[in-house]
C-alpha cells in the first residue's frame, strides 16, 4: 500500500475487547480511506456490533489503537465528543425520535452548535429550513414530515435515520443492517442512495444480505471470532475456503 | 416551528384560569360581607395559596420526568431548602419578640445555649440575599449532585434510588439540633414579612398573589423551554437516550440543566409556601412526600404543562377533603391513586382527555399539535 | 410420752446451757447490740460476721431489715412473718414486752452490708460466693480482708476465686497501711481481671500511694484500655454483623425480585411487616390454645409467614405487576401505592399502635466471651440470616425454579425464546421474595417495633444494600449488606448513629457514580442492551 498524502480516515490496530472473560475483538485490524465504502460481513458474533461500539466510543477497548484522521485517539473520547468529530452511526434496529416529527428529527441531527444553551435561544433559521427541505427530499420522507416518526413504517424509519445521518454532515458513517426488514424494491434504492454518499463521504455498511452487499459492489471484509478473516472484493472472499466454512457455508 | 411564540390554547386556558384565580379570590375574601355564601373565609387562602405552591412543585418535577425521563424521588428536598432559606429569614425578622427575646439569636438557639449567630445565618435576614438563597441552594445542591449522578449515567430507578436517599440524608441531618436549623420543630412562630404582619389577612392575600404569580411565571419559563430546540432534545433524551449521545448532543449537560432549573423551581415553590403554612420543618424532606408529589403529576398528565397543576389540586383538595371526612380512607385512596393511575391511565387525566378529543380534531387541524399536548408515556 | 418428752427438753436444755457457757465472740457481741449505741452495734456487727456462727447471717440480715429487736438486755430476731426468735439461743419466743428495733444510722448499714458481703464470701452457694466477692470489691472493705483470705484459700472455682482475688486486690491497693509490694501485686491481679472496673480502680488510686506502685498501676490501666477498645471494636463489628444480618433478611428478597424483573418493589417492606404481624396472630393463637407450644412459636410462624406474604406477592404481581412490565419507574410508584394501602390496612385491623411479640425463653439471655456480650436473640438473628441466604442460594442454584430465575436474570428474551414461561417465573420469583421477606418479618418481629409503620424503616436500606450489591446477585447482596451494616456500627462511635448513616448514605450515593451497577456487576452484552 502507498502512503497516503491526508493519513487514513479511521484507523484500527489490535483492538481487543473482552466481556468477562469472553472476547468480542480479538486483535482486530481495520483501515478505511477517506470516501471509501466498506462492507462489512461475518457470522453472528463476528464481533461487528462490538466494532461498531470501539468507534463511536461506546465501548472502551483493553488494547489496542483507534485513530480518527491520524490524529484523534477515539479511545478517549466519549460518545458524543466522537459524533462531533464527524463520525455517524445508524443502528441495527432503526432507532428515531418517536415522539417528534419527521422533520423535528432531522432538526435535532442538524449539524449545528449542540450546548444546552445554544439549543435553548436557537431559532430557526432559513437556511436550516432549506437544509431539512433537501434532507427530506433527498430521503423521500417531505410527504410525511409532519408525521410523528413513530408512525413510519419500518423502512421509512431506516431511511429517516439515514436522512439524520447525513443532517450530520459526518466525515464517516456506520451503518448497521440497513437493508433488514426491507422490501426487494426499498433494497435496491437504500443501495443506489448508499453508493451516492460514498461519492463524498466514508461508509462502513455492516450487512448480511449477499444480494445488497453485491449491490453495493465494493471492498469487503468478513470478520470471524473478532478479528478479520478475508479482506477483498466480494468474489474474492467468497472463494476464501475459511470464510465458505465458517460463514457462507458450501 | 411558527406556532412558537403565540400562545397555544392550552396555555391560554391556564394563564386564564391562574388569572381569574388572582382576581376572585382577594375579592371574595376581602370584597364579600362575611356572611354571602360567596364569601371566602380566611383559613381558605392560604389553603388554596398552598395548592398553588404545589402546583409549581408539580410542574418542576414534570419539567424533569414529563420531558426529559428523569423521575426523581427527592424533589421534596428542593422545596424543603427554599422553604428553609424562606424561614430563615422570617426567623430573623422575629428580632426579640421571640420567647427569650434575643435581639439576635432565634429562639432555639438560645434554648441550646449558642452564643452567637452560625456563619450560614449571616445575611439572610435582608430579603433579597434570602431570594437569592432560596434559588442558589436548591440549584447548588441540584448542579453537584446531577453532576455526580449524570456523568456516571446513573438513570432510570437506580437515579430514583439515589435521590431518594438523598432526601432521606437531608432529612436525618436536619433533624439533629447541632446543624443549626431548629432541629424536630423546625422553624416556627414567624411574625412578620418584609415588616408587615404575616397572619394579617391583605398579607395573605398578597402572599396568594405573588403566588399565583410565581406558578404562571414558572409555566411560561417552562413553555418556553419545552417549545425550544433544547425541549426537543429533552424530549429526545428521554426516548432514546444513547440515539441523542451518538447525535453528539452531551446528554449529562442536558440533564443537569434541566434538573438544576427544576429544582430551582421547586426552591421558589417551598419559599412561597413557608409564609402561607406558617412552619417548615425536617418532614417536608420525607422521602413518602417526594413519592407522593410525583402521583400529582402522575394523576393530571406528565409530559402536559397543565397536567401536575391540575393534578396537583385535584389530589391535594382531594386530600383535604378525606382528612376532614374520612382520614382513615385517605391512605387507601391516594394508594388506589397510585395503582389505578399507572395501571389504566398513565398519560393522565389530560393525555386521557386529548386522546378522546384529538381523535376527531387532529385531522381538521392543518398545523401540528404543539408538543406539550403530545408527549405519551415512555 | 411424757416422760420421752421430759428427757428431751431436759437436754435441750442442757445443750443451751452448754452453749451458753461456752460463749463465743457471737454471744459476747450480742449484748453491745442491745446496748443502743451506733458504735457499740457497729463493733458488734463486725464481731457477729467474724464469728462464723450459724445464726450470725441471719442476725445481720435482720438488723439491716429493721427486724432485729432488743429488750432487757437481750436480742431477738423478729421473722418476717411475724413470730420471735432468741438470738442466741436460736428459739422461738413470745414476743417480750417493750422490745424495740436495733436502731441504725449509715455508718452502721455500711458496716452491715460489709458484714453481710464478708460472711456471704463463704457461703456454699457459688452464686452467693460470686455476688459477695462482688459486692466486697466495690465497698472495698478493709474488714472484711481476713475472710477473704479465708475464702481464697478454700475457693474451688475458678471463676469465683478470681473475683475473691480482685477484690482482695481492690482492699488492699486503697488499703492505707499495705506493702507497696503487695500493693503492686494487687496491681498486677486487677490488670490481669482487666475490665472497666479494675481501669476505673487503677486510675484513682488514694493519695499518698506510693510512687512505684502508681507507676506500676497506670502502666497496667493502659494495658487494660488498648485491652477494652479491642474489645470494643470487636463488639461493635457484632454489633455490625448483626444489624447486616437484619439488613441482608430485608434486603435477600428485594434482590431477587430486583434482580430477576428489574422491579423495584416499593411494598417489601410492607411484606416485612406483614411477616411480623403473622408471628404476632400466631403468638396470640398459641396464647389462647396452647401456650405450652410458645417457646415454638416462632417456628410454627416461619411457614406461615412465607405462605402468607408469598401469596399477598403473587396476588400483587398477577393484578398489577404484571401489566406494567418494561415500565420500571411506574411500577415503582405502583407498588408504592399498595405500600400505602397494605400500611393503611393493617392499621385498620391491628390498630397504629406497637403490638406486643413475645421472645421465647431459649432468646433471651447473654452468651458472655471474654469483653464481649452476645444476646440470644442477635445470635439467633445472625444465624438465621445465614440460614435464609444458604436456602436461598441452593434454591437458585438446584432447583428448576432456581435455574430458571437465573435463566430469565441474566437474559429474558433469550430465556423466553427457550420455551421458559417468563411471566410464570416472575409471578413465581415475586412469591419467593415477597415470602422471604416474610421470614424476615418474623425474625424482626423480635427486635423491632411491630406496627404498620415497621416496613418503612427498612426500605431505603434494603435498596442500598441491594443497588450497592450488584443487581442480581445474592453474594452482593450479603457483602453489601454486612459491609453496610459494620461500616455503620464502626461509625457510630465517632460520628453518633444518625450522622453515621448520613455519612454512609452519602457514600453509597458516591459509590453509585463509581459503579453505578453495583460491586457485583453482571456484565456482558446482555446486560448492556
Amino acid at each position: 500500500m502507498t502512503a497516503p498524502l491526508t493519513p487514513t480516515l479511521l484507523y484500527l490496530d489490535n483492538v481487543s475487547v473482552s466481556f468477562d472473560g469472553f472476547r468480542a475483538l480479538n486483535a482486530l485490524s481495520l483501515a478505511i480511506d477517506h470516501a471509501e465504502m466498506r462492507a462489512i460481513i461475518g457470522p453472528n458474533g463476528a464481533g461487528k456490533t462490538t466494532m461498531m461500539d470501539v468507534i463511536t466510543g461506546k465501548t472502551r477497548p483493553n488494547e489496542g489503537t483507534a485513530l480518527f484522521e491520524g490524529t484523534h485517539d477515539l479511545t478517549a473520547l466519549d460518545e458524543a465528543a466522537i459524533a462531533e468529530l464527524g463520525i455517524g452511526r445508524k443502528f441495527q434496529t432503526p432507532t428515531v425520535f418517536e415522539m417528534h416529527s419527521v422533520e423535528d428529527n432531522i432538526l435535532l441531527a442538524l449539524k449545528e452548535n449542540r450546548s444546552p444553551f445554544a439549543t435553548l435561544l436557537s431559532r430557526r433559521s432559513a437556511r436550516e429550513r432549506e437544509r431539512i427541505d433537501a434532507l427530506l427530499e433527498r430521503v423521500r420522507l417531505t410527504a410525511h414530515r409532519h408525521r410523528k416518526a413513530g408512525e413510519l413504517s419500518h423502512g421509512q424509519k431506516q431511511w429517516l435515520e439515514i436522512g439524520m445521518l447525513l443532517a450530520q454532515q459526518p466525515k464517516l458513517l456506520l451503518i448497521d443492517e440497513p437493508a433488514a426488514g426491507m422490501t426487494d424494491q426499498e433494497t435496491a434504492e437504500t443501495a443506489d442512495l448508499l453508493r451516492d454518499i460514498a461519492k463524498t463521504q466514508a461508509v462502513v455498511v455492516v450487512e448480511h444480505d449477499m444480494t445488497f452487499v453485491r449491490d453495493l459492489d465494493v471492498k469487503v471484509t468478513c470478520l470471524h471470532e473478532g478479528s478479520v478473516l478475508a479482506e477483498g472484493t466480494l468474489d474474492a472472499v467468497s472463494a476464501n475456503e475459511r470464510v465458505v466454512e465458517v460463514y457462507l457455508g458450501r | 416551528m411558527t406556532t412558537q411564540s403565540a400562545l397555544d390554547r392550552q396555555s391560554i386556558i391556564v394563564l386564564a384560569l391562574l388569572g381569574a384565580a388572582a382576581i376572585l379570590v382577594p375579592v371574595l375574601n376581602m370584597a364579600v360581607a362575611p356572611g354571602s355564601p360567596l364569601h371566602l373565609s380566611d383559613h381558605l387562602v392560604p389553603l388554596i395559596g398552598k395548592y398553588v405552591c404545589f402546583a409549581l412543585l408539580a410542574l418542576s418535577v414534570d419539567l424533569i420526568w414529563g420531558f426529559c425521563g428523569i423521575l426523581s424521588l427527592g424533589h421534596g428536598a428542593f422545596f424543603a431548602l427554599g422553604g428553609y432559606a424562606m424561614g430563615m429569614y422570617l426567623m430573623r425578622q422575629i428580632g426579640p419578640r421571640g420567647v427569650y427575646a434575643d435581639p439576635v439569636l432565634p429562639d432555639f438557639m438560645v434554648f441550646l445555649n449558642w452564643k452567637e449567630l452560625p456563619w450560614f445565618w449571616h445575611g439572610i435576614d435582608w430579603l433579597p440575599f434570602a431570594a437569592l438563597m432560596v434559588l442558589v441552594v436548591p440549584g447548588v445542591l441540584a448542579l453537584v449532585f446531577g453532576w455526580f449522578a449524570f456523568r456516571s449515567r446513573v438513570t432510570g430507578v437506580y437515579l430514583s434510588i439515589i435521590t431518594q436517599a438523598m432526601t432521606f440524608a437531608l432529612m436525618l441531618a436536619f433533624f439533629r439540633n447541632d446543624m443549626g436549623f431548629g432541629g424536630n420543630n423546625g422553624l416556627t412562630d414567624f411574625k412578620d414579612i418584609v415588616g408587615f404582619p404575616i397572619q394579617s389577612a391583605s398579607t395573605r392575600i398578597v402572599l396568594f398573589v405573588l403566588s399565583v404569580a410565581a406558578l404562571a411565571g414558572g409555566y411560561l419559563l417552562c413553555r418556553w423551554v419545552v417549545n425550544s430546540k433544547f425541549g426537543k432534545v429533552l424530549v429526545a433524551i428521554r426516548d432514546a437516550e444513547s440515539r441523542t449521545r451518538f447525535l453528539g448532543y452531551r446528554v449529562e449537560h442536558y440533564k443537569l440543566a434541566v434538573f438544576t432549573l427544576s429544582a430551582m423551581l421547586a426552591g421558589v415553590a417551598g419559599a412561597l409556601y413557608v409564609p402561607q403554612v406558617g412552619i417548615i420543618n425536617p418532614s417536608e424532606f420525607a422521602p413518602a412526600n417526594s413519592i407522593e408529589l410525583v402521583i400529582w403529576v402522575a394523576v393530571g398528565g406528565r409530559g402536559t404543562l397543565a397536567g401536575p397543576i391540575l393534578g396537583a389540586f385535584l389530589v391535594n383538595a382531594g386530600k383535604t377533603w378525606f382528612t376532614g371526612v374520612l382520614p382513615e380512607f385517605w391512605l387507601f385512596a391516594l394508594g388506589g391513586l397510585f395503582v389505578f393511575v399507572t395501571l389504566l391511565m398513565p398519560r393522565g387525566i389530560l393525555g386521557a382527555a386529548t386522546d378522546l378529543w384529538a381523535g376527531g380534531a387532529r385531522r381538521i387541524k392543518s398545523r401540528p399539535v404543539p408538543e406539550t399536548v403530545s408527549q405519551a408515556a415512555e | 410420752m411424757t416422760r420421752l418428752r421430759s428427757i428431751l427438753q431436759a437436754f435441750v436444755l442442757l445443750i443451751g446451757t452448754i452453749s451458753a457457757a461456752m460463749a463465743g465472740p457471737y454471744e459476747e457481741a450480742l449484748p453491745k447490740l442491745a446496748a443502743d449505741s451506733y458504735a457499740d452495734t457497729e463493733a458488734a456487727i463486725a464481731a457477729v460476721a467474724g464469728s462464723g456462727h450459724a445464726q450470725a447471717m441471719n442476725l445481720v440480715e435482720a438488723l439491716r431489715d429493721g427486724r432485729l429487736m432488743a429488750a432487757a438486755g437481750r436480742v431477738y430476731i423478729r421473722d418476717a412473718a411475724g413470730p420471735f426468735v432468741d438470738a442466741a439461743t436460736g428459739r422461738a419466743v413470745e414476743p417480750p414486752a417493750g422490745a424495740k428495733p436495733v436502731r441504725v444510722n449509715n455508718r452502721v448499714r455500711r458496716a452491715v452490708e460489709a458484714a453481710l458481703g464478708s460472711m456471704t464470701l463463704l457461703s456454699p452457694q457459688v452464686e452467693t460466693r460470686l455476688d459477695a466477692a462482688r459486692a466486697v470489691f466495690r465497698s472495698r472493705d478493709a474488714a472484711a480482708l481476713a475472710t477473704l483470705e479465708q475464702a481464697i484459700a478454700q475457693e474451688s472455682d475458678a471463676g469465683v476465686k478470681m473475683a475473691l482475688e480482685s477484690a482482695r486486690a481492690a482492699i488492699l491497693l486503697t488499703k492505707q497501711d499495705a506493702s507497696p509490694a503487695e500493693k503492686i501485686a494487687a496491681v498486677e491481679t486487677l490488670r490481669a481481671r482487666g475490665d472497666q472496673d479494675a481501669l476505673g480502680l487503677l486510675s484513682s488510686l488514694p493519695n499518698g500511694t506510693p510512687a512505684e506502685v502508681s507507676e506500676a498501676a497506670s502502666k497496667a490501666a493502659g494495658g487494660i484500655r488498648s485491652r477494652l477498645a479491642l474489645w470494643s471494636g470487636v463488639q461493635n463489628i457484632w454489633y455490625g454483623i448483626s444489624l447486616g444480618s437484619v439488613l441482608l433478611l430485608a434486603a435477600i428478597g428485594l434482590s431477587i425480585t430486583f434482580g430477576t424483573m428489574g422491579v423495584i418493589n416499593m411494598a417489601h417492606g410492607e411484606m416485612v411487616m406483614i411477616g411480623a404481624y403473622t408471628t404476632f396472630l400466631v403468638q396470640e393463637a398459641i396464647r389462647t390454645y396452647a401456650p405450652g407450644l410458645f417457646g415454638a412459636s416462632l417456628f410454627i410462624a416461619l411457614p406461615l409467614a412465607f405462605l402468607v406474604a408469598g401469596s399477598i406477592g403473587i396476588l400483587i404481581e398477577r393484578t398489577v405487576i404484571r401489566f406494567l412490565y418494561g415500565r420500571p419507574l411506574e411500577t415503582l410508584l405502583a407498588t408504592w401505592g399498595l405500600s400505602l394501602i397494605l400500611q393503611q390496612a393493617v392499621r385498620t385491623i391491628f390498630g397504629p399502635t406497637n403490638r406486643e411479640v413475645g421472645t421465647p425463653a431459649w432468646m433471651s439471655g447473654a452468651l458472655e466471651i471474654g469483653g464481649l456480650s452476645l444476646t440470644y436473640n442477635r445470635i439467633a438473628i445472625v444465624v438465621f440470616a445465614f440460614a435464609v441466604f444458604a436456602a436461598l442460594l441452593l434454591v437458585l442454584r438446584y432447583t428448576s425454579l432456581g435455574l430458571y430465575v437465573r435463566a430469565v436474570t441474566q437474559n429474558r428474551r433469550m430465556a423466553g425464546s427457550m420455551g421458559i414461561r417468563t411471566n410464570r417465573i416472575d409471578a413465581l420469583a415475586f412469591g419467593l421474595g415477597s415470602g422471604v421477606a416474610g421470614i424476615a418479618g418474623v425474625a424482626l418481629s423480635q427486635i423491632d417495633n411491630v406496627s404498620p409503620n415497621l416496613g418503612q424503616g427498612y426500605i431505603i436500606d434494603s435498596f442500598m444494600v441491594v443497588v450497592f450489591g450488584g443487581v442480581g446477585n445474592l453474594w452482593g447482596t450479603l457483602v453489601g449488606a454486612m459491609t453496610l451494616g459494620v461500616a455503620n456500627k464502626l461509625l457510630e462511635p465517632y460520628a453518633g448513629a444518625v450522622l453515621g448513616k448520613i455519612v454512609l448514605l452519602i457514600a453509597i450515593i458516591l459509590f453509585i457514580q463509581r459503579r453505578p451497577r453495583g460491586l457485583f456487576a453482571l456484565k456482558g452484552r446482555a446486560v448492556e442492551a
